[in-house]
């Protein structure tokens, strides 16, 4: 434990005030204020208060839509955090291998992290449309096979795949770095045993990069939860009848469209819960559970 | 490793270069659908060859977006998130971890916790505090009695109103209000060796002084990795200026760029001008790009380090 410090502790608290205060009017009112608002119904633009008790989330839990938006958004979570964490980690564990243009590989692997989610939103919207492009042309081979315009399931997967594309770079990075952390003694006492590269791959690196694992599939659901707002707002609009209506999106529409700030305060006090939830799993369950080391 | 496996490395070739194709091809397409004029995009079989209209659309997607305007809101606000957050992360973290006091853990915590809930979690009150940024402040006095108690004896009533819709404050505060920093800070602050912390007392340095002088020269590596995630981070903000902003003259680039296209829906309406959109992409995401590969070593590390 370290045990030189300055005295002064006049000057500590200059040094974190402004931090505390930033934190306190757009993080701790503000999520107050929702569990506030929760539980009252209120008028959008001032007006009374009224207390409701828990009226706000029987409504939203007897709301179909709502479970709508829940199943769906379990959907986008589970397709595009497989499709982005298998995609990632194969490629991860190969290009570990550092084989001649691995710099390249990196460099190419890493870049889609940069790009902004309305944009990625909009390219594959385009790269989908059954209006332009590959996949006119494809419908006139194989007419109406396509068209997530009235095609619930299409949507879903079409925003799947810009999702979970989105996602492969940041993933790409955090398994290339645990890779890189497993002991390279490790894997040379494994090529002294015999183990040929693909064995080492299954019986070292894999399991020694569980925590890492873990990890990464926590951030991705949390992530697709939270961050698929720009991707779905570009690319379906929560549409058609409302097939991509993601959770963070109805609250959006709700609160903002709609001007229910009740049901809307109500919906994201669950949708914290819910990722309070898996950040609450990630700390305390897998971090102190999946350690070979 | 030396063992030699032919096989091994020509499948790893090919699942390497598989896996780079399968992320360069959208950017392809969109690249040669900006190289088009209209017709051609929607021409039937798909023209997969750039074409040599590339520069027009870009100019049509410049103008048509005011992207220029754009770009300087943008390039403000990624430069506001990123100081304040570098900044504020940085004597956060020196406030929390050289000086002794009881409140450090605590003051750690309650920082630390805002990792947990993204922005767009509690979009909808945040949203409410950007409209009177003295919000939380007010409902204090009020609860605590003090606007009662003043409005009692001097007759005036306490109102403490700041908009910061369509501000560049208000695009601005709620996006530093993370902890994202201030770990990543904390964490490396707390490997400085003490022996440094005693030689600069010895020295007679105080401690803004061994800030100024040890700190902050030792961190350039944190400040790098950290200025190239907010610059990203901030420029690539969508949810929130598409709130905040109403005045166009504060739109943020993201959002402009996806009002360059129709929104989604049933009733058909007219084509939109693909090609004019995938030009304007091209031109919002290259900057971020160009930050992401010229500062990867930097970047990456951070990224690990913060774990955002």
């Amino acid at each position: 434990m370290r045990r030189a410090y300055f005295k002064n502790n006049w000057v500590a608290a200059l040094m974190v005030a402004p931090q505390l205060l930033i934190v306190f009017t757009f993080f701790y009112f503000p999520t107050s204020q929702a569990l506030y608002w929760a539980f009252t119904l209120e008028q959008p633009w001032g007006g009374g208060n009224t207390w409701v008790g828990f009226d706000n989330f029987t409504a939203i839990l007897s709301d179909a839509y709502y479970w709508q938006s829940i199943w769906v958004s379990i959907v986008y979570a589970a397709g595009s955090t497989a499709l982005a964490v298998i995609m990632a980690l194969t490629l991860a564990i190969f290009a570990d291998r550092q084989l001649a243009g691995y710099k390249l590989y990196r460099v190419g692997m890493i870049w889609p992290y940069a790009i902004a989610a309305p944009a990625v939103g909009l390219a594959f919207r385009f790269i989908f449309t059954p209006g332009a492009g590959m996949m006119m042309f494809v419908n006139q081979v194989f007419p109406d096979l396509w068209n997530p315009v009235d095609n619930g399931t299409q949507a879903m997967a079409m925003v799947i795949v810009a999702g979970a594309w989105k996602q492969v770079a940041y993933n790409f990075i955090f398994f290339l770095a645990g890779l890189q952390s497993i002991p390279r003694s490790l894997i040379e006492a494994g090529a002294m045993d015999g183990a040929r590269v693909l064995r080492r791959m299954r019986d070292i690196q894999l399991p020694l990069l569980a925590p890492t694992f873990f990890f990464v599939l926590v951030i991705n659901i949390t992530d697709s939860f939270t961050d698929s707002f720009g991707i779905v707002d570009t690319m379906t609009a929560g549409g058609p009848s409302r097939a991509t209506n993601l959770m963070v999106y109805k609250i959006f529409n709700d609160g903002f469209q709609g001007l229910d700030y009740s049901g809307a305060a109500a919906q994201s006090i669950i949708l914290m819960i819910l990722v309070i939830a898996l950040t609450f799993v990630q700390f305390r369950y897998i971090e102190r559970k999946v350690h070979y080391t | 490793m030396i063992e030699r496996t032919p096989f091994l490395n020509i499948a790893t070739h090919a699942i390497l270069a598989f896996g780079l194709l399968m992320l360069l091809l959208p950017m392809y397409l969109v690249i040669v659908a900006a190289s088009h004029s209209l017709q051609d995009v929607v021409a039937v079989p798909p023209n997969l060859l750039p074409g040599d209209q590339l520069w027009i659309n870009l100019q049509a997607a410049w103008a048509k977006g005011h992207l220029g305007e754009r770009f300087v809101t943008t390039f403000i606000v990624a430069m506001g998130v990123m100081t304040g957050k570098i900044v504020l992360s940085c004597i956060t973290a020196f406030g929390i971890v050289f000086f002794d006091h009881r409140l450090k853990m605590p003051i750690f915590w309650l920082i630390f916790i805002t990792l947990m809930l993204p922005l767009e979690v509690r979009i909808v009150p945040t949203y409410a505090v950007a409209a009177n940024a003295f919000l939380p402040f007010q409902t204090l006095l009020d609860l605590s009695g003090i606007t009662w108690l003043v409005n009692a004896l001097s007759g005036v009533e306490v109102k403490l109103e700041w908009n910061l819709l369509n501000s560049y404050a208000g695009l601005i505060m709620p996006l530093v209000a993370t902890a994202t920093g201030t770990f990543l800070y904390r964490q490396f602050f707390l490997t400085i060796p003490e022996e440094l912390v005693e030689a600069a007392k010895m020295d007679g340095a105080g401690p803004l002084r061994f800030l100024w002088d040890v700190l902050i020269p030792l961190s350039r590596t944190n400040i790098a990795a950290l200025a190239t995630i907010m610059f990203v981070y901030a420029w690539n903000q969508y949810l929130w200026p598409l709130l905040v902003v109403t005045d166009q003259s504060y739109a943020m680039i993201a959002v402009e760029l996806s009002r360059l296209v129709p929104k989604f829906s049933a009733t058909g309406g007219e084509v939109p001008k693909w090609h004019i959109a995938m030009a304007g992409t091209l031109i919002v995401m290259l900057p971020p790009i160009v930050v992401v590969v010229a500062m990867q070593r930097w970047f990456v590390r951070g990224l690990i380090n913060t774990d955002k």
